[in-house]
């Protein structure tokens, strides 16, 4: 069964259909990519996921509940997890204690038996999980001076924390070094070897197609073509729209 | 001298702040006296200039601890992530409970303090819960309306004593008692934010002012952490009106006056935002300066405002921020690279 289903959601801003009428299947433990030029609706899908935006119509179902109505809270609490793709962690705070916040979630404090325990090593722990180097300064400075790819790695530790069930990253890699990447990818595989499930929308198309099981592409609210990275690739449709070719 | 252009000034942590940053603050006496030294010296300040002054600086010292709460309180609101313009509607709810318990119940003044305190901040929330969606400067315009209109309404329904409001409430026994209660309650209030605030618990509301759509996404229902911050904020505020009409023992209109919004407003910009501590040096430094400038007659306004002015350009930080940052950190011109 899967484990997140998108049935027909379809939401307009004024007259612009931002998503139109998408429909998509997501199995567990496998990585789906969101593909699709600027504008195409790409972050407004995942803020109806996570319920900061509600649908014109449609309905998302997560282990066969319904999500639509239900505050960004509560759906993170289920197990949906998202970082932004403009980074926002808590700037006032040290980096190791952006993560006491998702540590004192309902989902965490249930899971893990109680508010006990100390949660600044518990963070630590994570922290160093997603490449914070732990016997450094780092862990301990503002988030506010902080390049931007631990920033990053921040939005990707406070999923992790969250013990989330399903992983959306939305545009993780844009704006970061090579270096930074490659060394960012064996997280997100390893996330996907402890059994969880991930949402990417990307722009950095060949790292994508190297982890993904499927890839969906959007363009202008539109769902135009679903299946496995190298078919896609291929697509004449595709091409039309990411290189823009007179139709 | 050397010269500066290949040296930059870099500021950095004094090694006692360091040393007494942990357990072994306790390892000596030097470190300790480090720690303790800011916080009891304006205690016992306060404490010995209250108590020492003239009756009429009395009274001066009750009305400075009153607007510093209120500050402190505005203060605790603002890095909540609330933005509040409407202290008077606390203080004044609060006011109003008090007095009326007192006048209608004969409830007895050390009842009607602590009742007033809790139904107070409970008022308040309730009335501003259905706008606590409301982001920045648009629940601050909801909190600037809802006083005007409840002193309007008690002015048109002549509820409460209406116009004139209730008059010869139970004062306190005597000005000392009067003294140490709002004093006490002044310090109790500060440092209980101060260390509420950096506590996990109230790590998650500082979280919300920086960003809520992040602690929504963190899993936060960041709606019952204000409403739980905004009863805190207005309980304290209601204490401070509670008190004060006990102390003047009359309620009325007047409590909704925009003073008391914007004084604690001025005294925390002065003071320096985000740091609590800050707010109530600025009430200590804003409520006597217009006491002592009253001398001056109608030129009492321009006096006040130009060291109000000269306080912001000087300092945009605020004191609070100055003055901690001389007495934790250090400076020194390190060569570049």
């Amino acid at each position: 069964m899967a484990i997140l289903e998108i049935k027909g959601v379809t939401k307009s801003f004024g007259g612009v259909k931002a998503v139109d009428d998408v429909s998509v299947k997501v199995e567990k433990n496998t990585l789906l990519g969101i593909i699709g030029p600027n504008g195409s609706g790409k972050t407004t899908l995942v803020n109806i996921i996570t319920g900061f935006i509600k649908p014109d119509k449609g309905s998302v179902l997560f282990k066969g509940k319904e999500l639509i109505g239900l505050p960004p809270y509560t759906i993170t609490n289920l197990g949906i997890g998202r970082a932004f793709q403009m980074v926002k962690p808590f700037f006032h705070l040290p980096a190791f204690k952006n993560l006491i916040v998702p540590l004192s979630s309902r989902r965490v404090r249930s899971t893990s038996g109680g508010g006990y325990g100390d949660k600044d090593a518990i963070a630590l722990d994570i922290l160093e999980e997603v490449g914070f180097e732990r016997d450094s300064s780092v862990p301990y400075k503002t988030a506010s001076v902080l390049p931007h790819g631990y920033l990053k790695r921040l939005e990707l530790a406070r999923l992790i924390s969250l013990k989330s069930e399903i992983f959306i990253l939305d545009e993780l890699f844009s704006g970061i070094s090579i270096a930074e990447l490659t060394s960012i990818l064996p997280i997100i595989e390893k996330i996907l070897f402890e059994g969880n499930t991930v949402i990417m929308i990307e722009h950095r198309l060949k790292e994508l197609f190297r982890v993904a099981n499927k890839v969906i592409v959007l363009n202008f609210g539109k769902k135009i073509k679903e299946g496995a990275p190298k078919d896609i690739l291929e697509d004449e449709e595709v091409k039309k729209a990411y290189l823009g070719v007179e139709v | 001298m050397k010269n500066r252009e290949n040296y930059r000034k870099e500021r950095i942590d004094r090694c006692i702040k360091a040393r007494s940053d942990d357990i072994y603050a306790l390892s000596s006496y030097k470190e300790m006296w480090y720690l303790i030294f800011p916080r009891v010296v304006p205690i016992i300040g306060i404490a010995i200039l209250a108590y020492f002054l003239p009756l009429y600086w009395k009274k001066v010292v009750i009305t400075t601890c009153i607007v510093a709460m209120l500050a402190v309180s505005w203060d605790f609101l603002s890095s909540c992530g609330l933005l509040s313009l409407g202290q008077a509607l606390f203080f004044g709810i609060g006011s109003y409970t008090a007095g009326c318990l007192n006048h209608y119940f004969h409830v007895p003044i050390y009842l009607t303090i602590p009742i007033a305190t809790i139904c107070g901040g409970f008022i308040s929330t309730i009335l501003l819960l259905p706008v606590i969606r409301l982001r920045g400067i648009y629940f601050a315009m909801v909190t600037l309306i809802l006083p005007l209109m409840l002193a309007r309404g008690i002015e048109a329904t002549h509820i409460f004593g209406g116009n004139e409001g209730i008059t010869g409430l139970s004062p306190f026994p005597n000005v000392w008692v009067e003294l140490t209660f709002i004093i006490a309650g002044m310090w109790a209030a500060l440092f209980a934010l101060r260390r509420f605030i950096s506590s996990d618990y109230g790590l998650i509301f500082v979280s919300i002012r920086d960003n809520d759509r992040a602690t929504m996404a963190s899993g936060i229902n960041i709606y019952s952490f204000k409403a739980q911050a905004l009863f805190i904020g207005s309980s304290i505020c209601a204490f401070c009106g509670a008190f004060m009409t006990h102390s003047y023992m009359f309620t009325g209109i007047p409590v909704f006056t925009m003073e008391f919004s914007i004084l604690p407003i001025a005294a925390s910009a002065i003071g320096g935002i985000g740091t609590l501590a800050g707010p109530l040096l600025g009430a200590f430094i804003l409520v006597p300066l217009s006491e002592i400038l009253r001398e001056f007659g109608t030129l009492r306004v321009v006096f006040y405002g130009l060291v109000l002015v000269v306080c912001v350009v000087a300092l945009p930080e605020g004191i609070f921020h100055y003055l901690s940052r001389k007495y934790n950190e250090m400076e020194r011109w390190v060569r570049l690279e």
